[in-house]
């Protein structure tokens, strides 16, 4: 058990590292996060009532632009630098390293945006329980989103100059993790709608695309030697 | 090999070359019938009048772009599954048909919609959903134009196309599960669940006719491809023609 | 360290993007066998290295290697070595971090160095707690080297090795490599520079042309005839 689970956790370990290292630019998608957040209202306007109704959908968009545009370098730099071919070296199948890339990042660059989210939330006058369900949702659909960008890095290394195009590419299939996300916290605030079943769909799409993406990601940085 | 065996570059050349007259004849045949049922025979919607009629062009473009589709799905399997040369030519080849059937169908659902709602568009469910479509074909597109190497581009083409088959289902599911979340006051359904026969038929009618067109296009797209890849592999082999160096200069530089 | 090491590449084909590099390769080695892979530029030597590595697949042939006592079933990415053009470093860890992240992600196995021997074995014991970063080309290259020693792996798949290396380095390195054949190790390097090892065995790919002589095309052949032909073909597909 150890011994599978060494490697996995080594690479994690490795990776959060640098991400918090000179360079690695950890906190740089929380800090885009709060752009996007600060820009919003003086395109809509300083009314607090819109920003509340607004407000979730603000969040789940400026995270989703975080996330993808956050992952483009995921195998990149290990490309640049050599890293990649020896990271493939191992008897652990390719889709564990894709998985401990993805959780390295999610842990360096979604996980503090999911821990932001309370606090951001309260410039955008959201009431509490919606604070609660739209930080609950960020953390149950983010994942969704890195290993849908995970696609989309495993992508890039083929492409090179590729990260429009893999926005374009992975953007649509993104929407239904926004559609959920955004009505799960509505649904909270909301008095007949439920707020549960947006949410458990939310999950569902999560592992569902944990499994497309992981499979997907793999198959892209393989045919890269083809 | 096989089935597959079957399906090498030359004869499928020479099947395209022989059906493809006949494909075409016979689409051009029904769709005229199809057509003149649609626009002369049919009768008019008690409700929406002559602007009925676009129906029969709008629906069998939708049809046929989820078709499309669903058979680049298939042509990406047999990209990643068999590795056979012909499953990426024929997916190259529908990219774009796809593309233009779905391209249509929101055209028709704009001009259809306008006396309808008063509007060119509204994020009705389908509509959206099919917009959606047609942005996964327009990326599937830039990828092909994107990866110069047709066989790399094939291969990650296809998992983006298998990725978009098991994905459309969820996004069509949760765009309507979205749709009845903000429900307008009220929408005309302008294709409701029943559908007079006098109005069927003619569908179906244009709906087999167009289906024949894009077979056709779709042949005349393939031999296209297989020429371009001739071409490629034309210039792949003169590039391997070894010129020896003069024997006074050694080879260097790295590897 | 090592018993019964087989390599056995058997009518191997490669094939790199679209264009087909080397065919009907078949070479059988055995632990302690060194061979220097020759060939003019595009000839495939990175190709060949990649492939026997597991990163890519052959588009023809098979890849057989066997050691006593590691399962049949082992990836033969996990019992390669593998040092490219590209050293692997991370500049933002220190060398120590580098070569501890390896350890724990390859596994030190048995007759691995420590990372401040391995280190000092190949001349920069000093950097231990530098950040990658701050060394010269050179540095790095031995740290990349160092990997080799601390996680130990029965054959080691070279690309231009000394490359980076001054003529102290490449002596060091050059005892490394007997060292590793010693042991009953394999050791493949693509190679420009003339290696000073014992009972070197070179093998030119250049011998191992992807195709015959006559299936070169003729000076006839060209773009018209490609487009009119009946005989259509795609390169790089494996059959």
């Amino acid at each position: 058990m150890s011994e599978q689970a060494g490697p996995f956790r080594a690479l994690v370990a490795r990776d959060l590292r640098l991400s918090l290292r000179v360079g690695g630019g950890a906190l740089t998608g929380v800090l885009f996060f709060l752009a996007v957040i600060t820009t919003v209202p003086f395109g809509v306007g300083p009314d607090l009532n819109l920003l509340a109704r607004i407000g979730p959908a603000i969040m789940w968009i400026a995270a989703l632009l975080a996330t993808l545009i956050g992952l483009e370098r995921l195998f990149q730099s290990d490309r640049d630098d050599g890293a990649l071919d020896l990271l493939r070296l191992t008897d652990a199948p390719l889709s564990s390293f894709i998985i401990a890339k993805v959780v390295a990042h999610w842990l360096g660059a979604s996980l503090p945006l999911v821990l932001a989210t309370p606090v951001l939330s309260l410039l955008l006058a959201l009431e509490p329980l919606a604070i609660a369900a739209l930080t609950a949702t960020l953390l149950v659909g983010t994942p969704a989103l890195s290993f849908l960008g995970a696609v989309g890095a495993a992508l890039a290394v083929t492409l090179r100059r590729g990260a429009l195009l893999m926005a374009v590419i992975i953007l649509p299939f993104s929407i239904p993790v926004l559609i959920f996300g955004v009505a799960a916290t509505r649904a909270a605030v909301t008095e007949p709608d439920p707020f549960w079943p947006p949410f458990a769909l939310l999950g569902a799409v999560s592992l569902i695309y944990a499994v497309v993406g992981t499979v997907g990601a793999a198959a892209a940085i393989r045919i890269n030697d083809g | 090999m096989g089935i597959l065996d079957y399906a090498n570059p030359t004869r499928v050349m020479r099947f395209s070359r022989a059906v493809k007259p006949w494909v075409g004849g016979l689409g051009a045949i029904v769709l005229a019938a199809g057509l003149y049922e649609a626009f002369v025979t049919a009768p008019a919607d008690y409700q929406q009048g002559e602007t009925i009629r676009i129906m029969y062009l709008h629906v069998p473009m939708a049809w046929l772009a989820m078709f499309a589709y669903a058979l680049m799905a298939l042509s990406a399997i047999g990209t990643l599954v068999f590795k056979h040369p012909m499953a990426d030519v024929s997916a190259k080849a529908m990219a774009p048909l796809g593309a233009v059937f779905t391209a249509i169908c929101l055209i028709t659902g704009s001009l259809w919609g306008k006396p309808m709602w008063n509007t060119w568009w509204v994020w009705d469910a389908r509509l959206t959903s099919v917009l959606i479509l047609f942005l996964v074909y327009l990326g599937i597109i830039a990828l092909w134009q994107a990866i110069e190497e047709p066989i790399k581009a094939g291969k990650i083409t296809a998992i983006i196309t298998l990725i978009g088959a098991i994905n459309l289902p969820i996004i069509k599911f949760s765009v309507d599960w979205w749709y009845t979340l903000h429900q307008p006051a009220s929408v005309f359904r302008v294709d409701g669940p029943t559908i007079y026969p006098a109005m069927l038929y003619p569908l179906l009618i244009c709906a087999v006719g167009f289906a024949l067109l894009f077979f056709f296009a779709h042949l005349v797209a393939m031999e296209n491809e297989m020429k371009r890849r001739r071409v490629r592999a034309m210039q792949m082999r003169a590039a391997r023609r070894t010129t020896p160096l003069p024997t006074t200069r050694p080879a260097e530089g790295a590897a | 360290m090592w018993r019964g090491t087989h390599l056995t590449l058997n009518a191997l084909a490669v094939i790199r993007g679209e264009r087909p590099l080397i065919g009907g390769l078949s070479v059988d080695l055995s632990g302690g066998d060194a061979v220097a892979l020759v060939g003019p530029n595009g000839s495939g030597k990175t190709s060949l290295l990649r492939v026997l590595a597991g990163l890519a697949e052959p588009a023809a042939g098979t890849i057989s290697l066997q050691v006593d006592g590691v399962s049949a079933d082992t990836p033969r990415a996990a019992m390669v070595h593998l040092g490219g053009h590209l050293d692997g470093l991370k500049g933002a860890l220190t060398v120590a971090e580098n070569l501890a992240f390896w350890v724990r992600y390859f596994g030190a196995g048995p007759g691995a160095l420590s990372a401040p021997d391995a280190l000092e074995t190949l001349g920069i014991g000093h950097a231990l707690n530098l950040p990658a970063a701050v060394l010269s080309q050179g540095q790095k290259r031995r740290v990349a080297l160092a990997r080799l020693l601390v996680a130990p792996r029965p054959v080691w798949l070279l690309d231009e090795p000394t490359a980076a290396l001054d003529v102290a380095s490449a002596a060091r390195f050059t005892e490394l490599v007997e060292a590793h054949r010693s042991q009953g190790g394999i050791v493949v390097a693509a190679t420009h520079a003339p290696l000073a090892l014992q009972t070197l065995k070179t093998l030119d790919l250049a011998t191992y042309p992807p195709r015959g002589p006559d299936s070169e095309p003729g000076e006839a052949e060209g773009l018209a005839t490609a487009l009119s032909g009946d005989e259509y073909w795609l390169e790089g597909r494996s059959a």
